[in-house]
């Protein structure tokens, strides 16, 4: 009895590898190193919600119906994001980082996996407030095009309005956060000013190359979701993608200490993991 | 029956159960212990860090990737989900709360009962809502061990009471009576006896 559920196991195991197989051969999608206690979370999920029966039902589902599989990789590319999300990030981009991009007369910043756009919105904020935001060429990228449309829009629904105010403070915010929004009835829409030297653009951190030289990397909540040999393989990428004493920032829970290129780095801020790119 | 693992949700008045229950236990204990306690978002480690202080056994938040090792317990971190991968290392995630809640207890157990099978404990101590109830339940069916905190003993009744209703736990126990039975489980499993606490029948 035990023995059998063991076995299944195995098989569901086994679609999977053969479903992310057919998504990438058929979509160019490569989910095949992602973290598998996630894929294999949200696929269950989604053959509950879709009443099949099995993966291998659902692989077939996923080859012929191009929309179904739009759902899948909604439901594999987790989005939730906010605006100033955990201050204390920012708060130490503005005390170790920005005095150095201040002493360049141009800089380039790549956001990666950068959702609906929230995330970016505040770094231009930042930026603003710091006096430098005319100098920067800001690179925006994820590999969701959904997501891409909401934040090139820049619209978002007005009830989180007050605990992004409060992270705004907590960041460091020296104005009121109001004036870089207009308020309608149910939404707000950041200032175009924000948006001046922001581009949004489509870019698989797994089947990409390097497009930029920038100065600034921030990858946050993205490698959680990947196995370790990807976050190597990304943690490469972005090492190519910096200048010499360029930074990178990660998720609080994310670190580049297991990695192949950690030697290569410098710790500037452990706490918020924000690392440095040494001169070579 | 040799368990692997140990998965541990709490929630209302959980710090303070397990300020109790944790330091109870052994330096020498030997099943990794996984814990998802609800905590506000923007907390620091400060749990963690004040358990360790406490206890013999190594207290820390998580990590993301980090594999299970005997002797510790591992305290999810505010604001993450946590799931174990079936290598049996640890991974985390931001998506949608659950039941209200990131980190939430049913994601912890039902990827636990994945990675470990029957092979896990998994118990549910105070709280006012309902999650851990839906994955104390996979635990069981998968043939896993299940306690629950005695609701009378409990801060917060409401989620030691639905676990109850949903899984049909092997044993409802006061706080230290569940360090005790752990402690006993531990040790037979060290010895190299099986437990006899499956069939003996005072639940
Ligand atoms: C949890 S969000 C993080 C948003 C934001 N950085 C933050 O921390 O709030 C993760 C994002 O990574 C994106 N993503 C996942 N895999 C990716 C890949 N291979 N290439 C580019 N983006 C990816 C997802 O679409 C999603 O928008």
């Amino acid at each position: 009895m035990i023995k059998e559920t063991d076995n299944i196991n195995h098989t569901v195991n086994l679609e999977i590898e053969l479903i992310l197989q057919a998504i990438f051969n058929k979509y160019g999608y490569d989910f095949r190193n992602y973290s598998k206690a996630h894929v294999k979370r949200r696929l269950l999920n989604r053959l509950h919600a879709s009443k099949l029966k099995s993966i291998s039902e659902m692989q077939h589902k996923v080859l012929y119906e191009p929309d179904y599989f739009e759902t899948l990789l909604r439901d594999l590319s987790i989005n939730v994001t906010e605006m100033f999300r955990d201050p204390g990030f920012y708060l130490a981009l503005r005390k170790e980082v920005i005095p150095i991009l201040k002493t360049y007369p141009f800089f380039k910043v790549w956001h990666a996996g950068c959702s609906t756009g929230e995330e970016v919105y505040s770094f231009a904020v930042l930026l603003m407030e710091e006096g430098i935001y005319d100098r920067a060429q800001i690179y925006a990228t994820d590999f969701n095009h959904d997501v891409l449309d909401i934040a090139k829009k820049g619209i978002y629904p007005i009830e989180r309005i007050k605990e992004y105010t409060a992270n705004y403070q907590a960041a460091g915010g020296t104005q009121s956060f109001s004036d870089y929004y207009m308020a309608n009835y149910d939404s707000v829409i950041y200032d175009q000013s924000l948006k001046k030297n922001l581009v949004f653009a489509e870019h698989n951190l797994v089947t990409d190359s390097v497009f930029a030289e920038v100065n600034l990397i921030i990858c946050r909540n993205v490698l959680i979701y990947f196995n370790k040999e990807l976050q190597n393989r990304v943690i490469s990428l972005f090492y190519e993608s910096l200048i010499n004493g360029g930074y990178l920032g990660l998720g609080s829970k994310e670190t580049l200490q297991f990695t192949n290129k950690y030697e290569k780095f410098a710790v500037v801020n452990n706490d918020e993991k924000i690392y440095k790119k040494k001169l070579l | 029956m040799l368990y692997k693992a140990i998965v541990l949700g709490a929630s209302a008045g959980g710090f303070y159960a397990l300020r109790k229950l944790i330091p109870m236990l052994p330096g020498e204990f030997s099943i990794p212990i996984v814990i998802v306690q609800h905590i506000s978002p923007t907390s620091d480690n400060y749990m963690a860090r004040f358990l360790d202080n406490l206890s013999e056994i190594k207290v820390k938040e998580v990590d993301e990737k980090e594999p299970l090792l005997p002797g510790h317990v591992y305290i999810a971190p505010p604001n993450y989900h946590l799931l174990i991968e079936e290598d049996r290392t640890i991974s985390l995630s931001t998506e949608e709360k659950k039941n209200y809640s990131r980190p939430s207890i049913d994601i912890l157990f039902e990827t636990a009962v994945l990675a470990f099978g029957k092979e896990l404990i998994g118990i549910i101590l105070t709280g006012a809502n309902n999650d851990g109830a839906e994955g104390l339940k996979k635990i069981k069916e998968a043939g896993g061990y299940c306690i629950v905190q005695d609701p009378k003993e409990a801060e917060a009744n409401a989620m030691p009471i639905a676990a109850i209703k949903k899984s049909n736990p092997d044993k409802i126990l006061g706080l230290t009576d569940i360090a005790i039975h752990l402690i006993e489980m531990d040790t037979n499993i060290k010895s190299g006896k099986t437990s006899k606490s499956n069939d003996t029948s005072n639940n």
